[in-house]
């Protein structure tokens, strides 16, 4: 972990309510995908945890739904500083991918899959990735995944482009080695069921700190309490414990 | 001595800066990111005698200026934390450390103090009877003087080490439960513990928190902080630690001319991981900026 100021690049919308912004400053701590970055905003008490995109040299990319005060005070900004704890959480684990594994990420959830699809294809893995959306106005990256060599199915629930269907109804007959996904909890839910073989899940909590002091995302799993902060947000699927 | 240093229930400690229990776990989190020896000391992580989950989530909820927290003392249980957290606390602290502990009984606390008096790092004992995040223990032992004596006169009995109890800011009267203390043998109080609070989610018309409510800190509390730690402190001769808010150089210097002898950092670790080391870093130069020689000369100095 480090703390560190960024210059604000960038930062547009890539939906209705979905805006990509690029940073510049050291990344040298993020060093997986599925890692996270928690921002300081003016105003606001505790900081805002954001899954990152992308890294490239000093270029921070993170994706961020404007929902609630913090993100809507994001998606406001046009320029200037942010002050950024880098390096928290576990990440993916890259070396269980085996040769052709999948990647399926939910709304939110599909911005860490980028940097994953990116680094397992510069591997040489042949890398399919599953974009699940509600509906075609919310549909982000597609374009982007395609260009790293990745083949890309894209889901939608209304059926308004693409599949129509959740992400596991894509998931059905595929053939793969190994999965890794981020979404919402009932979409993770459903991708364990549907799954064939074993993967990774990107947990998201309420968070006091981020950095494993506070015990405020603490959650019980096969092997004990972790912290979805600290020994996550990254569980793999054997120790996964659903809560309800 | 130096000109930051104060004097605790007779130990020394290098500066008045303590990092409060429960943001801080054993202190290795932040030793990953600052040599945590510059702190006076810190109060480790809440411990009770058996290990506890805690709260279910969500346990956090952002308020203005503050947070509101219902983790529940989660912690791996007194024996675990003398097998495994504290070694590990060894290896990146070399001063005496202030132990938290919280119990459910009278009992529980004697035997999770008892336990972690025999550990040679343990310089002070923090007897939380001030959680505002359990049923049946915590809180309601520190909003009841008699309950609160009766806690502090079993953990007198089981140690040496200087009991420090940590006070329930939940109170209409945080003075008689600190002459209470005082009467049955504490060596010191701190305070304030949280406040207990409450947000709900107007969409869903739910709590924010799981838990419903929690304890509310950061540094929307400071005023009723600095209120109470004057209170108290012109109350008990035995000195007084101050906690509630705290989140720069100038509110260590307020809490101390309110009367605390040393003050604690709760919440403001969590948003600036760095805070306790930048404020001892700053002391010097702002104690310079209002005529002050050394810090412990200004303790309850409010005119």
């Amino acid at each position: 972990m480090q703390k560190s100021i960024f210059n604000i690049v960038s930062n547009r919308p890539l939906t209705e309510n979905v805006y990509k912004m690029v940073l510049q400053g050291d990344t040298s701590h993020i060093t997986a995908p599925g890692q996270f970055v928690n921002i300081q905003l003016s105003g606001l008490y505790l900081r805002r945890p954001i899954s990152v995109c992308d890294i490239e040299g000093d270029k921070l990319t993170i994706i961020y739904k404007a929902v609630g005060k913090g993100t809507r005070q994001m998606a406001a900004m046009t320029e200037g500083e942010l002050d950024i704890l880098t390096g928290l959480g576990n990440g993916y684990e890259l070396s269980l991918s085996g040769e052709n594994p999948v990647l399926l990420g939910g709304g939110v959830g599909v911005p860490p899959m980028y940097l994953l699809a990116k680094k397992l294809t510069q591997q040489g893995k042949k890398v399919r990735v599953i974009l699940g959306f509600n509906t075609k106005s919310e549909v982000f990256y597609e374009e982007e995944f395609k260009k790293l060599g990745c083949s890309v199915v894209v889901t939608t629930v209304d059926g308004s482009y693409g599949h129509k269907g959740f992400v596991t109804d894509a998931l059905g007959n595929m053939d793969y080695s190994y999965f890794y996904t981020c979404g919402p909890e009932p979409m993770l839910k459903a991708v364990y069921k549907a799954s064939k073989t074993s993967g990774q899940f990107s947990f998201e909590k309420r968070m006091g700190c981020g950095f494993g002091a506070c015990m405020g995302c603490s959650c019980k799993t096969i092997t004990g309490y972790k912290r979805i902060c600290k020994e996550g947000p990254v569980m793999r699927k054997e120790e996964v414990l659903w809560e309800d | 001595m130096g000109r930051l240093s104060v004097n605790l229930c007779g130990i020394e400690l290098d500066n008045p800066v303590i990092p409060a229990s429960g943001t801080f776990g054993y202190g290795y989190e932040y030793a990953a990111l600052y040599d945590i020896n510059c702190l006076g000391t810190f109060s480790f992580k809440g411990t009770t005698k058996d290990p506890r989950f805690g709260n279910p989530t969500p346990r956090i909820a952002e308020c203005t200026a503050g947070m509101i927290n219902a983790v529940g003392l989660q912690n791996p249980g007194v024996e675990k934390v003398i097998s495994e957290e504290l070694p590990k606390l060894k290896k990146c602290f070399h001063k005496p450390v202030m132990a938290n502990v919280s119990g459910f009984s009278v009992e529980d606390y004697a035997y999770t103090c008892e336990k972690l008096d025999k550990e040679e790092q343990v310089g002070w004992l923090e007897v939380n009877v001030s959680c505002p995040n359990v049923h049946g223990g915590g809180m309601s032992f520190g909003t009841d003087p008699k309950a609160a004596a009766e806690v502090t006169k079993a953990v007198k009995a089981v140690t040496t080490k200087p009991v420090i109890v940590k006070l329930s800011p939940n109170v209409t009267d945080i003075v008689s439960i600190a002459k209470a203390c005082e009467d049955a043998g504490a060596d010191g109080i701190s305070l304030i513990n949280t406040m207990l609070g409450m947000r709900i989610d107007l969409r869903t018309r739910r709590p924010v928190i799981a838990n419903k409510m929690g304890g509310f800190s950061g540094s929307a509390i400071f005023p009723v902080a600095v209120r109470m730690v004057y209170q108290v402190a012109n109350a008990v001769k035995i000195p007084v630690v101050g906690m509630g808010g705290v989140s720069s150089a100038e509110d260590v210097i307020e809490m101390m001319l309110a009367g605390a002898t040393a003050v604690e950092i709760g919440a403001a670790n969590l948003v600036d991981p760095y805070i306790c080391r930048d404020i001892i870093e700053k002391l010097p130069d702002v104690i310079d900026s209002y005529g002050i020689q050394n810090l412990y000369e200004i303790i309850g100095k409010v005119r």
